[in-house]
Order: C-alpha cells, then structure tokens, then sequence
C-alpha cells in the first residue's frame, strides 16, 4: 500500500502535462434497453459491425432469460428498464466541491486506510485541483509492458487496436448467454481492461487496475479479458482497495482468464463496494460471473479474492481444467456484515488427466448478515487421477448471522479424489477473555482473531493487498461483537 | 495490595463464593487449595474479570481502587496475570504476536514507550530461558497443538515477559508431569520479588514442594474456612479435606 500510494501522491501532485478533454459530458440516453440503446452504445464506442451483432445476439438471449433465484439471497425485483444503460463519467461540477460535503464516514474510513489526502479526493470524487494524470502514468508503465511485448489496455481500446484477439477470445469462457447477468453484461458492457501477456513472458510487474482507476467511473457493466499465452505468467490485481462509493444499484461484470500451455494467470480481487447502511439500506448488488479456462496442459489458475462490499455478492469465480495436469485454486475471504448478504463460491470442472483444484474458503459473517459457500467439483469421465481438496470454514460473530454451505460434488471418473471439510465456529468468548486479559481490547483482539482465522486466504495475496486486505477486515467488521 | 471482603458471587442462580475474605500483601504467595467444586477456579476468574460470574455482595480493593469496576484488559494493564487453568487456542494467531500485542497494549496504557520488533525480541529470548521454551513454540499459533506441558510452560512464559504485580496461578499443576512441574516451578520462583504477589490455585499439595508459599488457605463451600503456613498444605495431604470439612461443618451446627 505505502509505495502504491506514495506512487500516487506523486501522480496526483504532478503538473498537469497532457490535456485530456472529453466533451462526452451531454451525452446520456434514457433509462430503458432496447436495440436502440445498444446500437448507441455501440455507435458511441465506434466500434465494429461484427461487435454490434455480438451484442444484439446477447441481447436476444437474454430477453428470453429469467433473474435466478436459486441463490440463498432476497433480493428486491429489479427494473432492468428503470436503469440508464449509458451515462457519461460525471462533469466536475457534479461532483462534491470540497471533502466537507463527504459523507464523514467514507472519511473516516480513508483516514483508518492510511489514504493520503488527495487521494482521498479523488476516491470520493471531489474536483482534484491537480488533474490526475493518467496519460502520462500510463506512458510509464506502458512503455515497460511494452518492452516486454505485453499488452494492458482498456477493453475499448483492445477492441480498436487488437480486434483480432479480441474476436477470437471474447465469449470464448464466458458464452453471451451463459446466464441471465453476463447475457446482459454482454448486451450493454461499456469498457473494462484487456491482457495479453506472449509466448515465454513473464510479466514484469503486477497487473493493477490500479494505475488505470479513472476507467473505474466505467462502473456497472465492466468485461475483462486476460490470455496468458503458452509458458507466460501474470499477476492482475483487481479492484481499488479503498473503499469507492457507488452511487450504481447493479454491478454486472464478466471476466474471462485464458491460459495456454504452461502458462500460469493469479488473479487477486480486494472487493469494498459500498455496502448499504448499518439497516440494510442502499449498497452495491454485486453479479459477476468470473472463469478461467485452462485450455493448456499444465497451466494454471489462481483467483484470490477478499470481499468486505456490497450489499449483494453473487460471485462464483471458476475454473475449467481442460489441460492435463492445469491446476485451479480458489482462497476466498467473504465477509458481511449488518445486512449484507453474500453467496460466493466456485466451481472446479475437471475434464484432463491429473488435474487438481483446491479450494479454501472462510466466511466471516457479523449481526444480521447471512452468507452462502456455493460450490461444484465437476470430476468429467476424461479426468483421470483428478484431486480436489475443498476447505469451508465459517466464522459466526453475535447470534443473528447465518452461515450456510452448498457443497455439490460429480465425480464420473473412479480414479479422482476429492476431499472436503468444513468448520462452523463462533469468535470463542473464551479466546477474547484470554486476549483481554493479557490487555488486549476488544476492537484488537476480534481483528486478531478474524485475521488468524483468514491467515491462509491473506497469505496468497501480494503483500501490500495482504496488509490492506486486513485493516478492510478490521474496519469492516469494527463493533460487530458485544 | 490486595484486599477482599464478603465477597459473594453467583453464576447462574448457583450462588458459589459465600463470603470469601483474603487479605495479600505486596510480595506474598498464598496457595488457595480445596475440595474439587469449592470456588478455587471462581475466585480466579472474578477476579481477573471473566464475564458470567455476577458478584452480589462483597468487596475487592486492588492497590487502593475498586477492582470489580475495572475491565478485564484495565485489569491487566494495572499489573493482574491470570494463568489459565485451559489456555485457550487461536488458530492462525502467531504466539510471538499475541505476546507483543499485549506487551505493548499495557506498555501503551502505562503511558510507556511501545517496544519495536528488536527491542521485544531481545525481552523474549531472556525470558525463554526462564522456563527452557523451545524456539518453536514461538512461531506456532497461540497454543494450537501445544501439548498439555506445553500450553502451561506457555503461560508461565507470558507471565515472565508481562511482569505481572498480582499473578493468579490456576491449576497450573494440573496435567504436568513431574519434569515439567519442576521446570514451571523453577520459572515461577524465579519470578519471586518483594513487590510481586502470587495466588496459587491447587488441588494438590504436590506443587506447593517445589514452590513454598508464605500462606494456605482452605476454602471450602465458597468460603476459606481455615488459614496457616506451608505446613497446613503437608497436613492437607496427609489427612486430605474430609477432617477440615467436618470441623466447619461442626462448627456452623454448632453455631
């Protein structure tokens, strides 16, 4: 965290040096979908015949789709005519004059982040006297990346500048219909980032969304894209790990990882979407439909993720190990709080020989809150010598949460194994009587428990998400016991 | 430094102290010793300020101040230890990092300097010593898979480093073989000063070889029912409980 936000001080302090003006500001369309308003968007992104007809196609799909209702969530109807499909990033002038307008506990909680102060500006979206610099620190980082011949840029501009790799890829994890929120994503998704690391590549730094935050204004229906091609690595970041306001109901994205032969994608998300308030007003409803497919043998996906936002997660980060011997991990950290409500998991679908997954997930949920582990061990009739090891572990604090686990396992082929165990466990008054009277309080002592109790999740996470990932934990979850 | 007067308490509706007095001066041991379900373990618990135990009469001074309005962490950062009878676990909970959260929360309320990881690892390795605790034990998890000994060695070793002004020792015997019992013993008595006062909460009178306390009392039915010096505990275990029992049970007929 410390360097990464010395790195953006300085960006933020910087002379403004490349003018960078839009005058996209009037453009806004009606609430509503039809084919007219994907043709707009389509048209405002400039982008291709064949892109247009991909949408459209998604669109006709998903007119013929139904909201699920199969996760153990209550979720209020949603009026998918009522949202305005485009919307210009907002003027300046929109935006809070000064932190005083702030909401104090937004602040509050940037303050206990260590967020230097115009940063937090800029996170809160109050007019930054400095204009952020984003050309010229994409210039930087670029021109190493490009030296190592990868690729990093917006979706929009991937579309523009690689549309080959764009074609043959998009869609190609995650089909336009495969369920009723990316069939939508798909319809109407505005940008997002697009990777692609060649051949025998190691990425040279990690992949952050970070350096490309003002895309994040991109909001509701983002799409990622990353190809790890044959014997390349990467390491991509995702998500601001402050905690950025969202005043946008639905947050439907879809990210697609593909890796080639050899090659090896991690995949680390810190999620703090604004998660309603202390009585389950307002917040986040977070529909993200994430997979990896390993289509080469012996490659590899990691997803890591820590979710402390939203008001609603329904998240299922997966992994197809179609290559012999591609190994899938998934460590999660999901927590809720008050009336937060989260079903998250992942599905492990084992189709080559000696593939392996491995799953660990802690659940962590406070006062009302209740949290679902959904997921599926797929062990195909080709997998031979398949392994899973699946780990599910609920944290209970205060006797109003619930914690629940759906673990569905298909094994077709005898020679797999797959093992799963979970633990359900309440924050032991008898482990914070002994903290405190070793004079420890309270507030401490809870945050080294819930930390102790997500060490093996923390762990895979690159170390300044690691420490920032535990202070959102703290915060989070402050005054959730007694 | 320690003062308590008719003190009653309750858990539940089970009323288990019934007016307990005990008066402990700056640099005394006193054993507290016992038939099983007397109060023993109640006595420390309410006194390091466990919740459940309600206190319904009675008094406990503590260095001149109400100790029953302190909270358990104020407790500790006014110099009280308790030597859990079970020490607890915490799993993924670095031992080394509880210890130098604690150390530095008292230190932090005391208005002294916090130590740094330095200055807290060179108080540690000294402390080792005093009760032979292996390196490991360190960087494991408070008291996962710790062996009975080992747990016990551990809180031994935490008093050591939290140079506690009033250390409640529960049980501390119990589950030690006879090696670990001498080495916890030597520990405890290394820690032995004028200003230090030690509770001693046993069952036997086996520990009480190894660590000789200045006083021992009885207590009996939630209350201490007789008083002397170490050679009551020797008497104790030549006569066990029964004889003590009866004569106070004599005597409140009687009376």
């Amino acid at each position: 965290m410390s360097t990464n936000s010395e790195n953006m001080e300085d960006l933020v302090n910087k002379d403004y040096e490349h003018g960078f003006v839009t005058d996209i500001e009037s453009d806004t369309v009606a609430p509503g979908l039809n084919e007219d308003t994907i043709a707009f968007i389509s048209k405002k992104k400039d982008e291709p015949e064949w892109l247009l007809e991909w949408r459209l196609k998604a669109y006709r799909q998903w007119l013929k789709m139904e909201d699920p209702t199969w996760a153990h969530l209550d979720i209020e109807h949603i009026d998918y005519q009522a949202i305005s499909y485009y919307s210009a990033p907002k003027s300046k002038d929109d935006g809070p004059k000064s932190l005083d307008e702030v909401d104090p506990k937004l602040l509050e909680t940037y303050e206990k982040l260590g967020i230097p102060l115009q940063e937090q500006k800029f996170l809160a979206g109050v007019a930054v006297d400095a204009v952020f610099d984003s050309v010229s620190v994409a210039t930087t980082f670029k021109g190493k990346l490009a030296d190592a011949g990868v690729i990093f840029c917006s979706f929009s501009e991937a579309v523009k500048e690689y549309p080959e790799l764009v074609k043959k890829y998009l869609g190609s994890v995650v089909p336009a219909a495969d369920n009723f929120f990316s069939a939508l994503n798909s319809a109407v998704f505005t940008d997002g980032s697009f990777v692609y690391i060649p051949k025998g590549v190691r990425c040279p730094m990690e992949l952050s969304t970070y350096f490309r935050i003002n895309a994040s204004n991109t909001g509701q229906f983002e799409r990622t894209l990353i190809i790890a091609d044959e014997d390349s690595h990467v390491s991509y970041l995702e998500g601001c790990t402050a905690p950025m306001r969202d005043e946008n109901q639905l947050h439907a994205a879809v990210v697609e990882l593909i890796v080639l032969k050899d090659a090896e994608i991690k995949y680390s998300t810190v999620q703090n979407w604004y998660p309603g308030d202390e009585n389950g007003v307002g917040g986040i409803y977070n529909f993200v439909t994430k997979r990896a497919d390993c289509r080469g043998d012996n490659s590899k996906v990691s997803w890591t993720q820590v979710e402390t936002g939203s008001a609603i997660t329904w998240k299922y980060p997966s992994c197809i190990l179609k290559g012999d011997n591609s190994v899938g991990e998934f460590y999660s950290v999901a927590v809720t709080n008050n009336y937060q409500q989260a079903d998250t998991g992942t599905k492990m679908i084992h189709i080559g020989k000696n593939t392996r997954s491995t799953i660990i997930s802690k659940g962590i949920s406070a006062r009302h809150a209740q949290q679902t582990y959904r997921g599926l061990v797929k062990i195909s009739k080709s997998a031979d010598n398949a392994r899973n090891y699946t780990q599910c572990d609920s944290l209970l604090m205060g006797d109003q949460c619930g914690a629940h686990t759906f673990p569905y396992i298909e094994a077709k082929n005898s020679t797999a194994t797959v093992e799963h165990e979970a633990t359900t466990s309440k924050i032991g008054e008898d482990q914070l009587f002994y903290c405190k009277q070793r004079g420890i309080k309270e507030e401490d002592a809870v945050n080294m428990i819930v930390n102790g109790f997500c060490k093996e999740v923390f762990k895979e996470l690159p170390m300044e998400f690691a420490v920032e990932a535990q202070k959102l934990l703290g915060i989070t979850l402050e005054g959730a016991v007694g | 430094m320690l003062e308590i007067q008719n003190l009653h308490t309750k858990i539940g509706d089970k009323e288990i102290l019934k007016g307990l007095n005990l008066s402990i001066k700056a640099g005394e041991v006193h054993a507290i010793m016992g038939p099983n379900g007397s109060g023993k373990s109640t006595l420390a618990n309410v006194l390091a300020g466990r919740d459940g135990y309600e206190v319904t009469q009675g008094s406990v001074e503590y260095e001149g101040k109400d100790l029953l309005e302190l909270a358990p962490e104020e407790r500790a950062w006014a110099g009280i230890f308790l030597a859990f009878q079970y020490p607890v676990e915490i799993p993924g909970v670095n031992n080394v990092y509880l210890l130098k959260a604690a150390v530095n929360a008292i230190r932090k309320n005391r208005g002294e300097q916090e130590l740094d990881a330095v200055e807290f690892l060179a108080l540690i390795k000294d402390k080792m010593k005093l009760v032979k605790m292996k390196d490991d034990l360190l960087s494991r998890s408070v008291n996962e898979d710790f062996s009975g000994g080992e747990k016990k060695r551990n809180e031994i070793f935490q008093m050591a480093v939290l140079e506690p002004k009033l250390a409640i020792l529960d049980e501390t015997d119990s589950g030690l073989d006879i090696d670990a019992l001498k080495i916890v013993s030597e520990g405890v008595n290394s820690l032995r000063n004028e200003e230090r006062s030690i509770i001693l909460v046993t069952h036997y009178q086996r520990l009480l070889d190894y660590i000789k306390p200045d006083y021992v009392h009885v207590l009996s039915g939630g209350k201490i029912i007789k008083s002397g010096g170490p050679e009551l505990a020797l008497e104790l275990e030549e006569k066990g409980y029964d004889w003590i029992v009866k004569d106070d049970k004599g005597e409140n007929e009687a009376a």
